[in-house]
């Protein structure tokens, strides 16, 4: 039951995606004679995202960034063909430790990218500890991945859970909100993300009255939102996702709360759930590292990119594939397409500074992105830019020692 | 806790008790009458709900989408007796888990097919659209109430027509002796199919009363039909009106826990069941 909000595809049967996707000819590199070791044998790819369940939409638009990154941007990657592996991990924590073996010990990849599901995420990072298996981590924002499980050969290119929510703290406050109430799911990702904005939020000088959760993935709401009207907070911050989002933002609205004690909350209240919310979401405010309309070249261009290729719109999870892509270029450019020139690889890709979509993007000593934090507010059923929350906001990368 | 924040509560534990009876008591009558376990009983709670979705978002009318949603559930749950369920009569309970598991997996992915697995919500009928002011910041949504009334009606026609009625004495004769029933000319194997039907249809009737106030996504049978049968168990293996007790304590007890003790909230009910079982090995209203 664990995953089961989250879960359509609880019960589908495994699937295993196996190179028919194909190689992407990088064919630069016409100018120069590259050396030889760059064209010896292409650079294997494993992708281990969820390509079946509820988490299905995010593992496509995550692979079809990786891919169009690599195919615009041939150029980038000295020469050096990428071949693609693909394992469906269908978010089952379970059976991840096996499907990374299999990529890492019987596909032999050069390089990881996944996934989702944090729990199958943290199994991940395990293997590619013990088996020094590059990693980047295109979502998963589980703080321990970057923090106390840090290695020099893992990486992020999305967000941890205390980056998103800690700025949220110091928003609230300079918005008059001084007495506030909690409300999450009681498991690992929404108590992360509850802890970092409390942290933000009590050294802005803020008060929590009380700290809500209901056991995950439970969605009866009525009687924690009867304490809510209760306590009568300045406000209230929440953390849920998927069809809990939807239904806590619907029976928050309909207990009449919404007129009186605003809602905030971090960027998945509301990420890829407002057509279902409608106009109860109007209003909510969230902090996350992109926004539906954030207007930089960068962005533009990747958004047109985007649809011009898989005729969707991209949303943030299609450029976390995105800049995967960029910072296993920078790695490969600074080695001119040697990978096994490890070191120097794994040095250029924590030294990386991506031109993001979502803006300028660095890496800290344990691979965590360096990123500016945004306040958006749902308007016009888009998350729509309200101001920079958080400047090239870092995350502390708490227990982290091995690097 | 005031008065009027108290009562508000107890109003949250009897509405949420209400439900878990509508949806519990298609699986305790059908459990008491064939002697089936049926674990599918869950995702017809789904099915009835992204039905009512559908059939509301096509037909724009909440109305039209609860009786079509009800039919297509009726009409499914006999043909699934006469194909599937009535092979499982009598045969131990291994093979019906089998079946009912099976049947899960193909709902499951039938919806998937069907409907897709994205996240909905159904508006309720503007009639009942409102919300009625109770506290100074807290209005109840008109919807639940009626959802209260609607389950109360339900529970009241359930028991009169169980107790009252010639239908209902061959149904009860049926579920205390069935070869004695068949012997007597009474043709229960019609009465199954319709009890089996009549249970399908309320648990789809849970989920397309539910749809408006919940929201409909994939998983949302999976949690309903552990809650159900915590309620069958604790009220007493095929006891409508244990199945009542039962959920009423359920809801009680989950909506006061998540108040007074948060920190155990997720474990209460079951301490609850655990503790009823201790004390009365058949549920609260079974049979020895």
């Amino acid at each position: 039951m664990s995953d089961s909000v989250f879960s359509g595809g609880r019960l589908d049967r495994r699937r295993l995606l196996l190179g028919s996707a194909g190689l992407v000819a990088a064919g630069a590199g016409f100018r120069f004679p590259t050396p030889a070791i760059a064209q010896s044998a292409p650079l294997k790819v494993g992708f281990m995202l969820p390509y079946s369940g509820t988490f299905a939409k995010l593992g496509k638009f995550i692979d079809d960034g990786f891919r169009l990154y690599a195919e615009n941007n041939a150029g980038l990657f000295r020469g050096r063909k990428l071949e693609f592996v693909q394992v469906d991990d269908e978010s089952k924590p379970e059976t991840a430790t096996d499907n990374m073996n299999r990529l890492v010990s019987r596909e032999k990849v050069d390089l990881v990218v996944g996934t989702v599901h944090s729990g199958v995420a943290m199994a991940m990072v395990k293997v590619a500890r013990d088996t020094k298996t590059m990693l980047i981590i295109p979502n998963a924002g589980v703080n321990e991945a970057t923090g106390p499980m840090c290695a020099p050969n893992i990486f992020r290119s999305s967000f941890s859970n205390w980056q998103v929510c800690h700025p949220m703290g110091q928003v609230m406050f300079d918005e008059g909100r001084r007495r506030v109430v909690t409300i999450t799911w009681r498991y690992a990702a929404g108590t992360q993300m509850v802890e970092a904005f409390k942290e933000g939020f009590t050294k802005a000088g803020g008060q929590v009255l009380e700290d809500l959760a209901l056991p995950f993935p439970e969605v009866e709401f009525q009687a924690l939102i009867t304490r809510i009207a209760a306590l009568k907070p300045d406000a209230v911050f929440a953390f849920f996702a998927g069809g809990g989002a939807v239904k806590f933002v619907k029976d928050y609205a309909a207990a009449g709360l919404n007129r009186t004690i605003p809602l905030y909350g971090s960027g998945f209240l509301t990420d890829g759930t407002l057509q279902a919310q409608g106009a109860d979401a109007n209003g909510i405010k969230t902090t996350l590292h992109y926004a539906d309309n954030l207007d930089t070249g960068p962005n533009r261009e990747f958004l047109q990119a985007f649809k011009q290729k898989t005729g969707e719109e991209g949303d943030i999870y299609a450029v976390q594939g995105w800049d995967a892509a960029a910072l296993l270029a920078a790695g490969l450019g600074a080695t001119r397409g040697d990978w096994s020139a490890r070191d120097k690889v794994i040095a250029a890709m924590r030294a990386a500074e991506l031109a993001s979509p979502r803006g300028t993007v660095r890496f800290n000593k344990a691979g965590n992105p360096i990123q500016d934090i945004y306040l958006r507010e749902v308007r016009n059923g888009r998350n729509e830019f309200v101001s920079v929350a958080g400047r090239s906001v870092d995350d502390p990368a708490r227990g982290c020692r091995a690097v | 806790m005031d008065i009027v924040t108290f009562a508000v509560q107890l109003l949250n534990g009897v509405q949420y008790g209400l439900v878990l009876f509508l949806v519990a008591s298609g699986l305790t009558l059908v459990f008491g009458i064939l002697g089936v376990i049926n674990l599918a009983h869950g995702a017809f709670y789904m099915l009835g709900a992204y039905l009512s979705w559908y059939l509301a978002s096509v037909t724009g009318s909440f109305a039209l989408a609860f009786v079509g949603a009800l039919a297509i559930a009726f009409l499914l749950g006999i043909a699934l007796e006469e194909v599937f369920v009535k092979r499982m009569i009598g045969r131990d309970h291994l093979a019906q888990v089998l079946l009912s598991f099976g049947l899960i997996l193909v709902i499951d992915e039938l919806r998937q097919i069907l409907f897709g697995k994205d996240v909905h919500s159904v508006a309720p009928p503007a009639w009942l659209g409102g919300s009625i002011q109770l506290t100074e910041v807290l209005s109840y949504p008109v919807y639940r109430l009626a959802l209260c009334v609607v389950c109360l009606v339900l529970a009241g026609a359930i028991f009169y027509v169980l107790q009252k009625t010639r239908l209902g004495m061959v149904v009860r004769a049926g579920a205390e002796n069935r070869d004695m029933t068949r012997a007597l000319g009474i043709p229960f194997d019609l009465v199954n199919r319709y009890v089996f039907a009549g249970g399908i249809a309320l648990a789809a009737l849970g989920g397309i009363l539910v749809a408006p106030v919940s929201t409909v996504f994939p998983g949302m049978g999976d949690g309903m039909l552990i809650l159900s049968f915590v309620v069958v168990v604790l009220g007493g293996i095929g006891s409508v009106a244990g199945a009542a007790i039962g959920a009423l304590l359920i809801g009680l007890t989950d909506t006061f826990g998540k108040v007074f003790f948060p920190q155990i909230s997720s474990i209460l009910i079951y301490v609850l069941m655990a503790g009823v079982l201790l004390w009365r090995p058949n549920g609260l209203l079974g049979k020895a």
